[in-house]
């Protein structure tokens, strides 16, 4: 059964889509100001006028992010400023990934292979050495109020204020991203609910939560604020299966009926099996190989007659395998 | 209009997310404004114990007395731009504690809606808070307010505000560009402003170099503004020269430290000092 079949009846939502209904109803809820359906290029993306090309929903070009390693100040001062500068570390690669509105991408790899820099760079957190990176047309470097209306993120830390509730954080984003308190309110009881979160946790701090229901928490934060482009940052490292599934149905949700596009950055084959599109396997901050995941398996050889995995695919186009260096699952974070 | 209300709006984000951290840290706060009475009430006995330390004769009564408010005035004041400066400046190093920082700047947010959340917020934290050492230093002394002029101070006060508003926005860098040490690092600002602005004694009996660096410190304004208001009954025509040179002083570091945390924002970005929870 699908989770948001179980949102509570409104009048808005009867004969529609559950989540269509909640991300219509939260546009009308919205305050006003700077917001998404004020943006020109945004409303053009949601509904194209004859003849009009519509952007892509993120359009990576040519991106590359190398970051310096040990060159401090202190350290260069030690060294009398003769010694070599700080070593670099190529994260991101001359990458480029176009991925039309309503896709669910995947970016596949081990640890340390550059999928967190490209989430951040995507997501305003980073800039680019060269390259440009546009979601729905806006480029995150010149129009980063825009591209922050439109994306939300859950990575792989819940990341909230964890004496605070889930209540009292969640309306910290809904003021945020200016989504009517009222309807802020009343929707964060309900959504939570729906994710199968009981009331009583509602109301009391982060720090007594699991980490499944803080991701839960995560979740319903990025749902609340109603994103075009949610970028899924390993949303489900550490949970247990019963966890990953909620998350994993959450994901199909949100693309069916709320017409969202998603990234999903994983190194759990089955998942990006099962979710994507099409997947991108990355190693060393190059793409290596880009395609749905039918066609990907394609490329490696049929092992006892069997359809070869996502896995055999990343050991034959890498040469390596990727769940030995996925296992500690703590990303390094390039 | 209505984009600045939206702005105005967003910016109580901030303030009732503080309010709530306040409230959920309760115990730290009683701990906190503990210490920050016992410190006070310590600073405000050297005057009225003068006396029995060196002569029972040093001080006259009224000297004794203008003294306990001249060291009250220092203690209050000094407790109140502290707490702004601090608020401030921990606006980075409180989302780095929490690993919210890669949130809170990628919500669509302006910079300095941020700012002004904070910002309102550490006024009303900070009056607050000075409001109850005031409180408990009235039942502990005998203060001689009868030439006080309130309505002065007050301005001078808030006037006085802004500057160490600006100087804390720059004190936020510290934290963002150095996310291990950067919040210790505010903490320089703070000892030296409170060295240099005679918080404590009259900046004219500072020894050379501190005299002089005292000139550069807002605060040594504040703090001669609000004594001269309260412990001599100044007016605000005895005073505008103060009142407009701090106003001055504030509409230049209040923009200043924006454009400067602006400058080390990009440069973190640009860096990737972002994603570290320091």
């Amino acid at each position: 059964m699908c989770v948001t079949d179980r949102l509570p009846d409104h009048p808005q939502t009867q004969a529609k889509p559950a989540l269509r209904a909640a991300a219509e109803e939260r546009t009308m809820k919205t305050e006003p100001g700077p917001q998404v359906a004020a943006a020109p290029h945004a409303s053009a993306h949601r509904t194209p006028g004859p003849g009009v090309s519509e952007p892509p929903a993120l359009l990576v070009d040519g991106v590359t992010k190398v970051f310096r390693k040990g060159g401090g100040l202190l350290r260069r001062l030690r060294r009398n400023g003769a010694a070599p500068a700080a070593r670099p570390v190529v994260a991101v690669d001359n990458v480029s990934l176009h991925v039309p509105r309503g896709e669910i991408f995947g970016l596949l790899g081990p640890n340390g292979t550059g999928k967190s820099t490209l989430i951040r760079l995507m997501s305003t957190l980073l800039l680019p050495d060269s390259g440009t990176v546009r979601v729905f047309g806006f480029d995150v470097e010149r129009d980063e109020f825009r591209v922050k209306q439109l994306i939300n993120r859950v990575s792989v830390e819940a990341s909230f204020f964890k004496k605070l509730s889930p209540m009292e954080n969640l309306m910290y984003a809904a003021r945020l991203y200016r989504v009517d308190t009222r309807y802020a309110r009343r929707r964060i009881v309900e959504i939570l609910a729906l994710l199968e979160l009981q009331e009583r946790n509602i109301w009391s701090p982060m720090e007594d939560m699991s980490r499944g229901m803080q991701q839960k928490v995560a979740i319903a934060r990025a749902f609340l604020t109603a994103p075009v482009l949610l970028l899924l940052d390993e949303p489900t490292t550490g949970l247990d299966p019963h966890g990953k599934r909620a998350v994993q149905a959450f994901v199909r949700d949100i693309r069916d009926h709320h017409d969202t596009t998603v990234l999903l950055t994983t190194h759990d084959m089955l998942e990006a099996d099962a979710l994507c599109d099409r997947v991108a396997i990355i190693d060393s901050g190059h793409i290596v190989a880009l395609d749905t995941p039918a066609n990907l398996k394609g490329l490696a050889p049929r092992v006892n007659g069997h359809e070869a995995t996502l896995e055999d695919v990343f050991l034959t186009v890498t040469g390596r395998e990727l769940r030995r260096e996925s296992e500690p699952s703590h990303d390094s974070g390039t | 209009m209505t984009a600045v209300h939206s702005e105005l709006k967003a910016s109580y984000a901030f303030v009732e997310r503080n309010i709530n951290l306040v409230k959920r840290y309760w115990g730290w706060e009683l701990v906190w404004i503990a210490y920050t009475i016992a410190n006070s009430l310590a600073v405000v006995l050297i005057a009225s114990g003068i006396n029995a330390a060196i002569d029972h004769n040093a001080l006259t009564r009224a000297q004794e007395s203008r003294l306990v408010l001249f060291l009250t005035v220092g203690a209050l004041v000094w407790h109140y731009l502290a707490v702004v400066f601090e608020v401030v400046s921990d606006m980075i190093s409180w989302e780095r504690w929490e690993g919210t920082i890669e949130y809170t700047f990628m919500a669509p947010v302006r910079r300095a809606t941020h700012m002004v959340g904070t910002t309102l917020f550490s006024l009303v934290y900070g009056l607050v808070h000075t409001a109850v050492i005031l409180a408990v230093i009235v039942v502990a002394f005998d203060l001689d307010m009868a030439n006080a002029n309130y309505a002065a101070a007050a301005v001078v006060l808030v006037v006085g505000s802004l500057s160490l508003v600006g100087i804390g926005i720059m004190g936020a860098v510290l934290p963002l560009l150095y996310p291990e040490r950067g919040s210790q690092m505010t903490h320089v600002i703070q000892a030296t402003l409170v060295l240099v602005s005679g918080v404590y004694v009259v900046p004219a009996a500072l020894p050379e170099p501190l005299r002089t660096l005292s000139a550069f410190s807002p605060a040594t304004y504040v703090l001669g503004g609000i004594r001269a208001a309260l412990l001599d009954g100044a007016g605000l025509d005895q005073m505008w020269r103060t009142v407009v040179g701090l106003l001055c002083v504030g509409l230049v570091l209040v923009p200043a430290g924006v454009w400067v945390f602006g400058r080390a924002e990009r440069y973190a970005k640009r860096t990737g000092r972002l994603k570290r929870s320091g």
